[in-house]
């Protein structure tokens, strides 16, 4: 098993330098100018302001070209500057991640909990109104495209009920927190302000949800599956017989042998939330690596979509390590041979 | 024939009925029977597979599913079961009673050490205890079950014990917590012929040291020789045959009975093929009219087919059978021969 991660960990690299290369090559042959980020429009017409820019920015240079000098800068960890914002990646990219974070594990928590919940009361009340009525609660929470889940509840709950803020991460008449993590349901706590808090909490559950509700169905129906199987074990019999209550059969006996499997899909399912952060972000206004990745494709903005694809990319490969290391300490049989 | 609760009884089974709902039709698995245990006292459980025995013991312990249908009675300690609320059967459940299963690898939890679950087996009836306390005691009680090196073995999981050693975890989890009852399903079935021994000894000896009754439930009547006191013969979800165990080996009064004795293979003789009563036990869907065990009996005649016989007094024991009074004028061994059988009854 350890042989097995440390294959993983030696492939890593290769295949984020593979991603790297399919992205910068992908997004070159994309129709468009990205020039037109770079200058305004009167300019463009000038010669000389656009061979000036050409150079500045190094799209003089050959396609081959343009990749070792981009690949040379990345080995000392420079991501190259923006077009649009004239900033470096990195600085843009590590402003933004916190938010995509917040949002991403606020949607995982989310995500997961109903997930299980309602994959373990479809187990227990299998053919029941509950089993009938999760199954299609994860059916269309994992067919809906986030950007209509997301305007619909948007419109509803906060248009038409005023339950809910509109998009956005804070009230603009409250005072943002001093920044700590870049997470700001996390930093208003940190700051003490209470208020603060409560209304970050108020912007964030709504997108979280959203993201989340994406995951709820793979995750339900795995624990649904697998609850079913260890139900039926002889070990949740035994667990009775001692004179354990349904919940405590439910959750300590029979959960417990269900996680190891689950933990796998969690762990895939964040990976995926990253991805699905995208359309989420754009429609929520939320600041994060997402909205700026819709920003940068729009503007062609080379060195910002490499630097978007790269981090998500390593997150995921990541995620799925960590998930797999994980897989190894949850199982008692694989930790000891 | 249905006998009133005797009051001397550790467990008292009274036309204990169970039913399951199979494609809209409720299918008895277990058909009216009764069972009596005293404090001290092991009973053997004997039948084919899918007689019963499993399920009418869940039963007793409320560990049948919530759509199965219980009626009769269950006393124990003079208390009825049957019908008892699951919250108050729950503080009897690892308490009073305890019970263990056939297959010990699969009736442990795999993702808890054996000393957790011993533990939480404690720790479930006596929450006062601290978790040091109750991890010391799981050490005593797998001493008690002659598990070598105890306290090493409380921290291992259950994929690292032999089977043997398993049972015997299952066996001190069962009785931690001193319980009068323990139930054991099949405890040595999953098990070599050695390993089945020590364990049978084990549970003597807990009998012997705690004065635990026990109900030790099998489909092998060599099992029962020399481990239990008394015995129920089911068959088809009723008790064919109830008796001492001594009576039971000398002068079996039920043709079902005297077919289990005759495939009990004896070291003594060489006997080349060894005798299995022909056919299989009916499906619940499919039981015959009159006598459950009629397609398969040697001894059947036309009454048989039409009347179920009642449980009665015949010598020494309790049978339902027809001719209980007349079966020693064909001896045991002969029955083995079905022509000569069959010569018999012309
Ligand atoms: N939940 C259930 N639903 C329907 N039928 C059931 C259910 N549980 C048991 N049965 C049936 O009840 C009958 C008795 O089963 P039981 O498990 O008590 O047999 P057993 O005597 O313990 O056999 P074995 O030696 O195989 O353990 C069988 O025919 C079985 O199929
Ligand atoms: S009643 Fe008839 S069929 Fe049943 S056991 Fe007796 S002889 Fe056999
Ligand atoms: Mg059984």
């Amino acid at each position: 098993m350890s042989g097995y991660l440390i294959r993983r960990l030696i492939a890593m690299p290769f295949l984020i330098l593979g991603i790297i290369t399919i992205t910068f090559f992908l997004s070159r042959v994309t129709k468009g100018d990205p020039l037109t980020a770079i200058i305004s429009e009167q300019q463009m017409s000038n010669p000389e302001v656009v061979a000036a820019a050409k150079q500045r920015w190094g799209l003089d240079l050959s396609l081959p070209e343009q990749y070792l000098v981009y690949m040379g800068k990345l080995l000392t960890g420079d991501l190259g500057t923006s077009f649009t914002t004239k900033r470096p990646v990195l600085q843009d990219l590590l402003e933004r991640l916190p938010a995509t974070l917040e949002l991403v594990i606020a949607a995982m928590v989310i995500g997961t909990v109903l997930g299980i919940a309602l994959g373990v009361l479809a187990a227990y009340y299998r053919n029941s109104w509950i089993d009938h009525g999760s199954r299609l609660f994860a059916l269309v929470g994992s067919s809906l495209p986030v950007f209509w889940s997301g305007l619909s509840l948007l419109f509803i709950l906060s248009v038409q009920l005023g339950w809910l803020p509109g998009p956005g991460r804070l009230d603009a008449r409250l005072q943002p927190p001093p920044m700590i993590t870049g997470m700001i349901s996390l930093d208003t706590l940190l700051a003490g302000d209470l208020t603060a808090f409560v209304d970050a909490l108020h912007h964030l559950i709504l997108p979280a949800f959203v993201l989340g509700w994406t995951v709820t169905g793979t995750i339900s129906r795995l624990v649904r599956a697998n609850m079913l199987e260890v139900l039926n074990q002889e070990y949740v019999l035994t667990a009775r017989a001692k004179g354990a209550g349904e919940l405590r059969v439910l959750l300590h006996h029979a959960l417990r042998n269900t996680l190891i499997p689950t933990l796998t899909v969690i762990g895939h399912s964040f990976a995926y939330l990253i991805t699905g952060a995208v359309l989420t972000e754009t429609i929520f206004a939320w600041p994060g690596m997402g909205s700026y990745a819709v920003e940068a494709a729009r503007a062609l903005d080379y060195p910002a979509i490499i630097g978007v694809t790269v981090v998500g990319g390593v997150t995921f490969l990541v995620t799925n390590l960590l998930t797999d290391i994980a897989y190894m300490f949850a199982n008692p049989r694989i930790r000891l041979s | 024939m249905i006998l009133k609760h005797q009051d001397k009884s550790l467990l008292s089974v009274r036309n204990l009925t169970v039913g399951f709902h199979v494609g809209g039709v409720t299918l008895d698995a277990v058909r009216g029977i009764d069972l009596d245990v005293a404090r001290g006292e092991v009973l053997g459980v004997v039948g084919e597979s899918g007689s019963g025995k499993s399920v009418a013991m869940l039963a007793c312990l409320g560990l049948v599913p919530r759509t199965a249908r219980v009626a009769g009675s269950v006393r124990f300690q003079g208390q009825e079961l049957v019908g008892m609320p699951q919250s108050d059967m729950r503080k009897l459940r690892g308490s009073r009673i305890g019970m263990i299963f056939q297959d010990p690898l699969s009736s442990l939890n795999p993702v808890l050490t054996i000393g957790a679950q011993i533990v939480e087996a404690i720790r479930l009836h006596q929450p006062g205890i601290s978790r040091k306390q109750a991890s010391d005691r799981a050490v005593e009680l797998l001493d008690l079950v002659a598990v070598p090196e105890p306290d090493r073995r409380v921290t291992q999981y259950p994929h690292e014990f032999s089977g043997g050693m398993r049972q015997r975890a299952m066996i001190a989890m069962a009785v931690a917590n001193d319980p009068d009852l323990l139930i054991a399903d099949e405890p040595t079935t999953a098990l070599d012929v050695t390993v089945q021994a020590q364990v049978l000894d084990v549970l003597k000896s807990l009998r012997d040291r705690l004065g635990l009754g026990i109900v030790l439930i099998t489909h092998d009547l060599g099992v029962v020789a020399g481990n239990v006191d008394r015995v129920a013969v089911i068959y088809s979800g009723r008790v064919v045959e109830a008796a001492e165990v001594g009576a039971l080996f000398r002068d079996p009064r039920h043709p079902y009975t005297r077919g289990l004795l005759s495939s009990i293979p004896k070291l003594d003789e060489k006997r080349e093929r060894l005798f299995s009563i022909e056919g299989t036990p009916p499906p619940l869907g499919r039981r015959p009219p009159g006598c459950a065990y009629h397609p398969r009996c040697t001894y059947a005649r036309g009454v048989c087919a039409t009347d179920d016989p009642a449980l009665r007094v015949a010598g020494e024991s309790l049978s339902a059978c027809h001719f209980a009074d007349c079966l020693e004028e064909i001896p045991v061994h002969q029955a083995l021969a079905g022509a000569e059988i069959a010569e018999v009854r012309q």
